[in-house]
């Protein structure tokens, strides 16, 4: 709310600004979701959202506050309070088959150096682990080895029981910002420009202890990771903060593909106050991925685009598709995907596919989104190239939810309840499909009736 | 004040118009006589009566054992109130219409004092001449220094209109009996407070004359006692005994059931309700209530005095207050609860009658009225206590209180004259049922009255001009209507009231002159308070009281009958299903067990079971009769008493019906408004007409208020009609302005267009400035919104545009209004510019009219099972969604947009059904993905 009226002020620029902004009018016939919750009970900034299952998600932000919620009903069932500071990291752990108790734990890191375990189910603080030197930035779970790790200026590794297995020598100060899972025991960190593979060696017959080791460092991005994820069981992609995507294969640790076209340099050559602007770097820097089996979905600056794995490039691109950085981005399984970000929107695209038999000009629908006369076609130029000999898809602005006032951290998708924000504006909302909680509560009325016995059905 | 409109019916024939009005008026015998007040300011709604009081007000009096029947105080507190009405004198009335005054001290057989724990009786009573109507509420309260150990008490609702009290009988008398008990509780817990001490005190006595008589003994040794020394004994010897007696009284009052505690818990509870400021009083008491015995064993360390044994004169000493009587903490809980009656009551009989009508129908609408009434009112709930707590409670009675078991005395005693004075005084001792049904009989039987009482009233009008001085009526006894209802033959003769009944009763009835008493109704409490108050009555004094069966009352009344005429009495009483009581409001009684007869036979037999006895002309004498009757039926003084000095002829009841049935009948029934007139002159009345002081006295002007600036809201602008849409299909309205009050205004009058979420107050703000958050929208469904001029104005709009697809936006100051398009027939008709309505409660009650409507369609498009629910499994949504479509379209009638207002009417619907379980369901935000537009005036 604030940031909108600080923001105020300027709104007149800010629109002119935003023209090449697709938007959509108050007539979404698309977007199912008609029916919202406010929810309120953090006092700062959310920024993590996490299922616990088909119902659950718990929220943590820099209120250092943990609350499981009901995502049906929008009930908060637990606040877990223990953090003195900001959460930095949150996961859950989930138990083995093996084990008897089949309690889910949550793993919250935090700026005060520690890191806690909680019961999701009864709110507990089963463990509290505050012998760390420095921030935990990022947690991972091994599943199959049954320990999870912890990732900031070192690397820890931790089993179920929260005994310390092993640790790495000291990284880096900026620590590590992402982790993940790679086969043959292996772990990618990404710790500033590069990207460390770390193997675990779990104890054998002739070992009794765990250990760590560090494989081989890459460094081909030419500036921050900011983003890293796996794709399939053959390659993981990282993204920087200049607009470099790189997809490596997951087993020899080699670039399969390497994509800048995010960051046009031709751009920089431009005059135009207004580009160079909004061109800034921070523009084109990847924040977030997500992947399906064919694409992966990159939140570029303001921008989204969709890299087509096999086809190596840039298969659909939405440049402006937000007034601000767009923060996170998610797959939905219907080929729709959401994005939010800093301009306290979610958006939900649909990408279609369109059969592109002759080289014509791509529509401008597409394009115009891109702004004015000479940066236009030049902008437009390599993606003309592309399409030329294949299937082209299009991003399409098919609903856009409105509600928060400040940058919308991060969403989460309930296949049954709908959508669930979290924004720096200490809310959570709960988006929900009109209709179909409209025929779920008729149905829950009638069985309430026919508990009551109040239920006559005509013969 | 009869005028213009009736005038002009009888002129204006179609000649007339076509003429110069140049004739003269009428000829004076076809003139319409004005209103003879109308010079005094007064209207012919005005009140008939000659009442010195501006209004209704409470009475607590006290028969002091020292100076008599005295007032105590008045709620409220207030001169005015009362004016020139001369309380100490009606307190008088009052109390000597006690028919259940208890007898405590030592009954025959009983070694000690006993304890009676005495129902209040109630009393409803006219006094023509002060123009004050009744209802007479009794109860007993202990006091260890008062003779007998009681102080009877009693608590009246005074009003000038006699139809108020009568009609809300039921009401007051369960109001009433809420603050008896509160009162009673108290002191009990008072009076065993008392007694310890007082076992304290005799304690101490016992053991220092004990010593003194034992130090004498040594002292004379010589082998015979001095007189000294026997008069110590004997001094001792009767503190025992008064140690005796006290335990046994301390035993006694502990005693007292735990479960009717728990009834007075729950009247506490209830006056948590409706007395905020009682509120600490009642939760402390309730706690006390929980920890009586404890309270009752335990008291602060008292030292104890030497009781003298020559205790002091009665008239020496000072009896205790109301007050210390009770605890203070349930003296005040009390004054609340008769304040709370003397708010619920205020105002004219049909206002309360119209209320309560109203209140009983949207009961019955229950899954539907939260969205528009705003009632949430406490004695809704209270009602709704009351149902449900006899039900529980009959079932856990004890067996021995039916009537099988607990033979029903009855007696039926008219006392009557018709030559100058009459005296009629029904008693009838019931032991009700308590079910449910009863007194949903008992309502029906009441709300039957009101022929009768009109005609009652016009009777007693009529002979008003041979009457004068002071009269007191006593209409009927209570337990009465308890025997009315006693089969459901009986009911249903209620409902049809022949001519015959009513005219035997009417003539039979009382004329009133000097020093006549008339009650007209005593209650004793058993028939109308929760069972969960009576059914615990230890029965000491019922047993007493209900010694005697059927039998004996018709023995009793054989006896009262002069000899020539008892057999003839008791024939007619034998075969006598109904009774018609003359005097009675409450009508005609039966026993039950037979069939009643046909309607002549009926009104004959009737008045054979009323025994007339002519008039009394002491007053003192009155009471004594009075009380004798209540307390001892069977009680042969008063059996003699009553008869003393009657012509056997006037006992005789057919022929007070031969002498007067023909002669009063077409009287009775053709008399019209100007006998009302005439008795109001002849009682002189410089009455001021009651001021009608409703209970929701500002909610009404409220209502009124926010009636007219809808109505003028809806005549200024011509984009009314979307506006109301958006309130009512559940989009937020945000009024922008920058004058506070106008805002304020049209927020308040928009109001009434706003669904409602549950019980609690409707969604509006009326005034909030910005910044404006999402949490507001789910919130608030009408938000009044300041207009800032400073720069953060501008963000405050752009905020507002940011959130358009949630609200439609009402620009005061520029008269312009941003919201979806509405092109549906419900509005329009709900808010039609031409309208001619001109009030503003009439505007708002049309509303509520049109939203019974609305609601009526919400309900049966939320609970048809089809509608929403596949018929079987194959069926499809889109299906369904057509089903649903044509369900709107077809049978509801609705058209465009008014389809979102019910579906938006059923969503609330259905959370507030499902809000009933358990689990907080929060008010959810609804948007249509629906373009604006911007209206212009």
């Amino acid at each position: 709310m604030l940031r909108w009226l600080i923001g105020g002020g300027r709104e007149p620029q800010g629109l002119a600004e935003k023209s090449p902004l697709q938007t959509i009018g108050e007539e979404q016939t698309q977007n199912p979701y008609t029916e919202l919750l406010v929810l309120k009970a953090h006092h700062d900034i959310v920024r993590f959202l996490v299922q616990l299952d088909d119902y659950r998600f718990a929220s943590a932000g820099d209120d250092g506050i943990v609350i499981v919620w009901n995502a049906q009903t929008g009930e908060k069932l637990l606040e877990l309070c223990g953090h003195t500071q900001k959460i930095t990291a949150i996961i859950t752990f989930t138990s083995l088959e093996s084990c008897e108790e089949k309690n889910q734990l949550i793993l919250t890191a935090s700026a005060d150096k520690t890191v806690i375990v909680w019961d999701s189910n009864t709110g507990r603080q089963v463990q509290r682990i505050s012998c760390f030197q420095s921030t935990v930035k990022c947690l991972t779970v091994l599943q199959r080895l049954d320990v999870w790790l912890s990732g900031g200026n070192d690397l820890c590794v931790w089993n179920r029981k929260l005994d310390l297995l092993c640790k790495t020598s000291h990284l880096s100060d900026t620590g590590i910002t992402a982790l993940v899972e790679i086969p043959k025991n292996c772990v990618v960190a990404a710790v500033g420009k590069e990207l460390i593979i770390f193997r675990l060696v779990a104890p054998t017959e002739g070992s009794l202890g765990w250990d760590i080791l560090e494989v081989k460092r890459l460094l081909d991005h030419q500036d921050n990771i900011l983003s890293l994820v796996n794709v399939n069981d053959l390659s993981f992609v990282t993204g920087s903060h200049v607009g470099e995507l790189i997809v490596w294969d997951v087993l020899d640790w080699t670039m399969q593909a390497y994509e800048r076209n995010f960051w046009d340099p031709s751009l920089q050559l431009d005059t135009q106050q207004e580009i160079r602007l909004c061109q800034k770097s921070n523009d084109i820097s990847i924040h977030h991925f997500t992947c399906d089996e064919e694409n992966v979905f990159a939140a570029v600056g303001r921008g989204l685009y969709v890299y087509n794995l096999q086809m190596k490039r840039v298969i659909a691109c939405q440049k402006t598709a937000h007034d601000s950085n767009v923060l996170h981005i998610d797959k939905l399984p219907n080929r729709q995907l959401i994005s939010c970000s800093e301009d306290g929107s979610v958006r939900i695209w649909e990408l279609r596919e369109k059969q592109q038999l002759t080289a014509e000009p791509v529509p401008t629908g597409f394009f115009n989104m891109w702004g004015f006369g000479r940066v236009n076609k030049q902008a437009s130029q390599p993606v003309k190239k592309q399409q030329e000999n294949a299937t082209s898809c299009s991003l399409e602005l098919i609903g856009d939810l409105i509600g928060h006032s400040s940058s919308v951290e991060m969403f989460l998708y309930f296949e049954d309840h709908g959508l669930v924000t979290c924004s720096a504006d200490h809310l959570i909302i709960l988006w929900k499909n009109g209709q179909r909680e409209s025929g779920l509560r008729s149905l829950k009325l009638f069985q309430k009736l026919e508990e009551n016995g109040d239920l006559y059905l005509a013969v | 004040m009869i005028s213009a409109p009736d005038v002009v019916a009888f002129t204006k024939e179609d000649e007339y118009e076509e003429e110069p009005y140049n004739e003269p008026a009428l000829p004076e015998e076809y003139s319409v006589p004005l209103f003879p007040f109308a010079s005094q300011g007064a209207n012919p709604w005005s009140k008939l009566s000659g009442a010195k009081f501006s209004r209704d007000f409470i009475l607590i009096s006290e028969f002091s054992e020292q100076v008599g029947p005295q007032p105590l105080l008045t709620i409220p507190n207030d001169t005015k109130v009362f004016g020139t009405f001369d309380l100490n004198y009606f307190s008088l009335r009052i109390m000597s219409v006690d028919y259940q005054a208890s007898f405590v001290g030592h009954p025959p057989g009983s070694a000690y004092p006993k304890l009676n724990f005495v129902e209040d009786s109630k009393v409803v009573l006219g006094d023509s001449k002060e123009g004050a109507f009744a209802y007479v509420h009794h109860l007993t309260l202990y006091d260890l220094e008062a003779r007998g150990f009681v102080r009877p008490f009693c608590m009246a609702y005074i009003s000038s209109d006699q139809h108020k009290i009568m009609q809300q009988f039921q009401e007051l008398s369960a109001e009433f009996s809420k603050a008896s008990e509160c009162l009673k509780t108290g002191n009990r817990k008072a009076f065993a407070g008392e007694l310890e001490k007082k076992l304290k005190d005799l304690d101490y006595t016992r053991t220092v004359l004990h010593t003194e008589t034992e130090i004498q003994k040594k002292a004379n040794d010589k082998g015979f006692y001095s007189s000294q020394a026997i008069e110590k004994a004997n001094e001792l010897a009767s503190v025992e005994k008064s140690i005796i007696e006290h335990q046994d009284l301390l035993k006694q009052i502990r005693s007292y059931p735990h479960r009717k505690l728990k009834g007075s818990d729950l009247c506490s509870g209830e006056v948590v309700h409706t007395q905020d400021q009682a509120d600490q009083a009642s939760t402390t008491s309730n706690h006390d209530e929980s920890a009586n015995t404890d309270l009752y064993a335990c008291r602060p360390a008292y030292t104890p005095k030497l009781i003298k044994a020559k205790s002091t004169k009665c008239f020496d000493k000072k009896l205790k207050t109301l007050e210390e009587l009770c605890d203070t903490e349930y003296f005040t809980q009390t004054l609340a609860q008769l304040s709370h009656i003397e708010h619920m009551f205020r105002g004219d009989l049909c206002y309360l009658l119209t209320s309560q009508i109203d209140r009983a129908l949207l009961k019955q609408q229950h899954i539907t009225n939260f969205l528009f009434e705003d009632f949430v009112e406490v004695d809704d709930r209270m009602v709704e206590k009351q149902e449900s707590i006899p039900s529980k409670s009959s079932q856990d009675r004890p067996r021995s209180m039916s009537p099988e078991e607990c033979p029903i005395p009855k007696v039926l005693i008219s006392v009557g004259s018709y030559k100058s004075s009459v005296e009629s005084v029904l008693i009838k001792m019931e032991q009700e049922l308590g079910d449910e049904e009863y007194k949903e009989v008992e309502v029906t039987e009441l709300s039957s009255f009101d022929p009768q009482g009109n005609l009652d009233y016009l009777d007693m009008d009529m002979k008003g001009s041979i009457s004068s001085g002071e009269s007191i009526e006593v209409l009927g006894t209570e337990k009465s209507t308890s025997v009315l209802s006693k089969s459901d033959s009986q009911a249903s003769l209620t409902v049809p009231l022949s001519p015959q009944v009513v005219r035997s009763k009417a003539v039979s009835h009382r004329t009133i002159s000097e020093d006549s008493i008339e009650v007209l109704s005593t209650c004793p409490s058993e028939a109308l308070i929760p069972d969960d108050f009576k059914a615990s009555y230890p029965s000491a004094i019922n047993e007493e009281s209900y010694a005697d069966d059927n039998e004996g009352a018709i023995h009793f009344q054989a006896n009262v009958s002069p000899p020539e005429l008892g057999e003839a009495e008791e024939g007619s009483l034998e075969n006598t299903p109904s009774q018609i009581d003359s005097s009675c409001c409450i009508g005609k009684e039966s026993d039950g067990q037979l069939v009643p007869l046909s309607a002549p036979v009926h009104t004959h037999s009737g008045e054979h079971g009323v025994v007339s006895i002519p008039p009394q002309r002491h007053r003192q004498k009155d009471q004594g009769f009075h009380m004798d009757f209540s307390v001892e039926n069977t009680n042969p003084s008063s059996q003699d008493n009553s008869c003393e000095g009657f012509p056997a002829c006037e006992l005789d009841p057919s022929h007070l019906l031969a002498s007067r049935d023909v002669s009063k009948t077409s009287l009775d029934y053709y008399s019209d408004t100007t006998s009302h007139m005439s008795s109001v002159a002849s009682t002189s009345s410089d009455r001021i007409p009651s001021s009608a002081h409703p209970a929701g006295l500002s909610s009404e002007r409220h209502k009124k208020r926010a009636g007219q600036n809808a109505l003028r809201f809806i005549r200024q602008y011509p984009f009314a009609h979307p506006a109301i849409y958006s309130l009512l299909s559940g989009r937020t309205l945000v009024i922008l302005g920058e004058d506070e009050s106008i805002v304020r205004k049209l927020v308040t009058a928009l109001s009434i267009f706003v669904p409602n979420y549950g019980c609690y107050a409707k969604p509006v703000k009326h005034w909030a400035s910005p910044p404006l958050h999402i949490m507001d929208f789910q919130k608030w469904k009408l938000i009044g919104l300041q207009r800032v001029a400073s720069p953060a104005g501008a963000g405050t709009l752009h905020a507002l545009s940011r959130y358009s697809r949630y609200t439609s936006i009402l620009d005061l100051d520029n008269k312009t209004l941003r919201c979806p398009l509405y092109r549906g027939t419900l509005v329009p008709r709900l808010a039609d510019h031409r309208t001619q309505i001109k009030r503003g409660s009439t505007y708002y009650l049309h509303v509520q009219s049109m939203f019974t409507q609305l609601c009526s369609k919400a309900f049966l498009y939320t609970f048809c099972h089809h509608l929403h629910l596949p018929t079987h499994d194959k069926e499809t949504e889109q299906l369904l969604a057509s089903r649903q479509a044509s369900f709107l379209k077809l049978n509801l009638g609705l058209v465009n947009e008014d389809v979102r207002v019910v579906q938006y009417l059923a969503e609330l619907l259905k959370l507030r059904y499902m809000q009933e379980s358990p689990g907080t369901s929060h008010p959810m935000l609804r948007c249509d993905y629906v373009p604006s537009f911007l209206y212009k005036i």
